[in-house]
């Protein structure tokens, strides 16, 4: 699960965020190490359920979503946070109870939850990720697919303490 | 007698063929029927603007001017009807995701064009129901500029999706929507300051 993709999203996402350390870090030459934290991006928490129960799988599984969580600033991996996942799959709509669950991360702020295929919906293949445990700031995430046949997905935590 | 049974096939094929594709998605078996009817609205809306240009183009034989434009604003008003289905029907299915559409604030790139065409669409029957109150020249300018915003808003719009639409038809479909009201336009002038013969057939 550590195989990095290149495709346009993760580029740009890439040239981002190495745009804004660049910057900062010249800036700011003594807070060399400053990651900064992910920004809830637009539509993340939509048909949100709070509470998702921590689940091995969601339904039948088949598909795979995973990343990391790590803290803000030293960027140090954080383990043991709920992150919370839902989307339209071959086994629900997003607002369906059972399209929803939740996982931890391991030592090394790794998750990877099972769940069914995501299939195209409101005419993307999306997913959506929380982190809200309330130890930091919340964070929505809405990760797209590169391609609908594809069957993992990867999102990825920095949060801000609170 | 050949070439109008050509062209009445050719529309009724453009129109048959991206509908009956969309039909056949594997994506309908994980809808819901309100999603699916969603979906469909905006596809036979799609398909219905192919049909306004050629009307109002004079482009399909043994129709009568009058009864084209007749026939015209019946297709306008069920067009309104299709969007509204269409995005009543997405509300049903996922109200968060059309109110971001409807705020412009959507991650979709493809929503501000139908929310576009939408009001376009939503504008171009109310100017329609006043249009007698409305100078002809005013009147046929608006509307064009509107037809024009609304079409090639649909047309991004719906390229840009991945939904039930089979690629090949939904291009297709497109690019005819896009010669045809192009056509149209450039045949009827409607810019042109100069009375022409159309001026007593369009006062309709």
């Amino acid at each position: 699960m550590t195989t990095v993709k290149l495709n346009r999203r993760t580029v740009l996402a890439a040239g981002g965020s190495v745009l804004a350390t660049g910057f900062s870090g010249l800036l700011l030459p003594a807070q060399a190490q400053d990651v900064a934290p992910t920004l809830t991006m637009p539509g993340g928490a939509n048909n949100y359920r709070p509470g998702a129960p921590i689940v091995d799988r969601i339904g039948g599984g088949g598909f795979w979503m995973s990343g990391t969580v790590r803290r803000a600033g030293d960027g140090a991996p954080l383990a043991g946070q709920r992150i919370q996942i839902w989307a339209h799959t071959t086994e629900g709509h997003e607002r369906d109870p059972q399209s929803h669950g939740a996982t931890l991360t391991d030592a090394n702020g790794v998750f990877r939850l099972e769940m069914p295929q995501i299939v195209p919906a409101f005419g993307q293949p999306h997913g959506h990720l929380a982190y809200d445990s309330g130890d930091f700031e919340t964070v929505f995430l809405r990760p797209i697919m590169s391609s609908s046949k594809d069957t993992s997905l990867e999102a990825h935590f920095v949060l801000q303490p609170v | 007698m050949g070439r109008t049974f050509l062209i009445w096939t050719a529309l009724f094929c453009a129109i048959v063929v991206p509908i009956a594709a969309s039909a056949m998605s594997p994506l309908l078996a994980w809808r819901e029927p309100i999603y699916i009817a969603a979906g469909f609205a905006g596809v036979f809306g799609l398909a219905l603007m192919l049909v306004q240009p050629m009307l109002v183009g004079g482009y399909l034989p043994g129709i009568s001017r009058y009864r084209a434009r007749r026939v015209h604003r019946w297709i306008g008003a069920a067009l309104v009807s299709a969007v509204i289905v269409h995005v009543v029907g997405l509300w049903i299915t996922s109200p968060p995701d059309v109110v971001d559409a409807l705020l412009f604030r959507s991650p979709t790139p493809f929503s501000v064009w139908g929310v576009i065409a939408m009001w376009a669409i939503f504008a171009v029957a109310l100017l329609a129901l006043f249009r007698r109150h409305l100078r002809l020249r005013i009147w046929r300018i608006s509307h064009t500029l509107l037809a024009v915003v609304i079409v090639s808003g649909t047309v991004i719009h719906s390229l840009l999706i991945e939904g039930t639409m089979e690629i090949l038809s939904k291009v297709a479909l497109c690019g005819l929507v896009l010669v045809a009201t192009a056509k149209a336009m450039l045949d009827l002038r409607v810019w042109a300051k100069r009375r022409t013969s159309r001026e007593g057939a369009s006062a309709d």
